[in-house]
């Protein structure tokens, strides 16, 4: 049986890679730090020694339209090209094409399917940067097979915050059950706090510090009770227009398992958001 | 009122670097030109087979004629569509988030809950 070997969650800031690139007087003065922090995450993902990665992300409106809106989507394919060209002019991001694993997107989508997940799928998935960002971060190399799960937290109605937890709970027990001998991590990346297109965005800070002390706290420790206690996704609205992204985060807390204590746990104030990065190791901490 | 079709605007033009383009320089044009010829087509269907009932009201045609994001936010088109072209159009003639700074100032006036985005 496949092993969960790594369950890693992350903000998908669109701006690191032209950060982490830029030389001279066009590299921002926090772009030292935030690429030492991204190595130092890197790290807990290469030190799991993963054949597969399953990547959780959500659709910014390219690919998928309100005119045929999946609530949760795998995707199927042998290939996924990657990255858009509106994600090319206003950040900078290069187009990339990553291996699929169609047989463990087949074992996910009918073992879903069977046990009261009404999954979409795609055959021909051209995957954004929410889930290229975390493979420029944690695995450049981009040389291992993925499965993308994209999530609707962007077009409402969305489905509530406790299907979320529920779905990374339910991808955890499908991924133990695949009949292959393979190392599994899944990466799943969303948001804090944010504004976007709203008064509230680009400020010095996230927009609401104090939510996403709280939000940082629920993820490192596994408490769906506090997170499910605390947010609606009326409440959502509330730290900034934008953070609804944070289901994906309370997703993969359903992955890693109630009560699980991250491994793993960084953040970093940036301007305008909050970065955030955990880890666990379901086989026991290799941190 | 379609905050649907706005969003349909604002994600077409976004995809197409031509259209961007177009939409900068000839506003009120391209709002025109793009609801008599592209409003009632179904995005992954044929030309022939197209709707027959996606128009704008005068108010949301305005909003887009006259690049009024303010106006946009206020009739619930999806900030983020909103956010992506108009930093796609106007970032450049700005100091690197001068215009996005901009944005959220002329947007300050707006309290919780803001306009609603369902469609």
């Amino acid at each position: 049986m496949a092993t969960v070997c790594a369950v890693i969650a992350s903000t998908h800031h669109p701006f690191y890679y032209r950060a982490s690139t830029a030389t001279g007087a066009d590299r921002p003065p926090f772009a030292d730090e935030w690429v030492s922090k991204i190595l130092a995450f890197r790290e807990t993902l290469t030190r799991a020694n993963p054949d597969v990665l399953v990547m959780v992300g959500s659709d910014h409106f390219h690919q998928l339209w309100l005119d045929n809106m999946p609530q949760f989507l795998i995707g199927k394919a042998p290939f996924y090209d990657a990255n858009w060209y509106n994600e090319e002019r206003e950040f900078g991001l290069p187009r990339m094409t990553l291996a699929g694993q169609e047989d463990l997107s087949a074992h996910l989508l009918r073992n879903g399917l069977d046990s009261g997940f009404d999954l979409a799928f795609s055959n021909e998935l051209r995957v954004d940067h929410s889930i290229t960002c975390p493979i420029i971060t944690l695995r450049p190399e981009a040389d291992l097979p993925i499965v993308p799960i994209y999530t609707n937290i962007f077009a409402p109605p969305l489905p509530q915050p406790k299907r979320f937890i529920q779905l990374g709970q339910a991808v955890r027990a499908m991924i133990e059950s695949w009949p292959e001998n393979l190392r599994v991590a899944v990466i799943g990346t969303g948001h804090l706090s944010l504004e976007l297109g709203g008064p509230r965005q680009f400020g010095e800070h996230g927009p609401d510090p104090e939510f996403d002390r709280r939000a940082v706290d629920w993820i490192a420790n596994g408490d769906f009770d506090g997170c499910l206690s605390q947010v609606t996704l009326d409440s959502l609205h509330l730290p900034g227009n934008a953070t609804h992204g944070f289901m994906d985060f309370m997703l993969m807390m359903g992955v890693a398992g109630e009560n699980s204590k991250a491994d793993y746990v960084d953040t970093l104030d940036l301007f305008h958001t909050m970065e955030a990065y955990f880890t666990w190791y379901p086989e026991g901490s290799l941190a | 009122m379609s905050k649907y079709l706005l969003n349909k605007f604002l994600f077409t033009v976004d995809r197409d670097p031509g259209l961007v383009e177009r939409y900068r320089n000839e506003p009120q044009a391209t709002v025109e030109w793009w609801e008599a010829e592209e409003a009632n087509r179904i995005l992954n269907c044929i030309s022939d087979e197209r709707s027959t009932w996606l128009k704008f009201d005068d108010v949301e045609r305005d909003a887009l004629a006259s690049h009024d994001y303010v106006k946009l936010f206020e009739l619930g088109a999806h900030p983020f569509l909103a956010l992506t072209l108009f930093i796609a159009m106007f970032e450049r003639d700005h100091e690197p988030l001068g215009f996005q700074k901009e944005y959220a100032l002329r947007l300050a006036h707006f309290e919780m809950p803001y306009p609603d985005i369902a469609t």
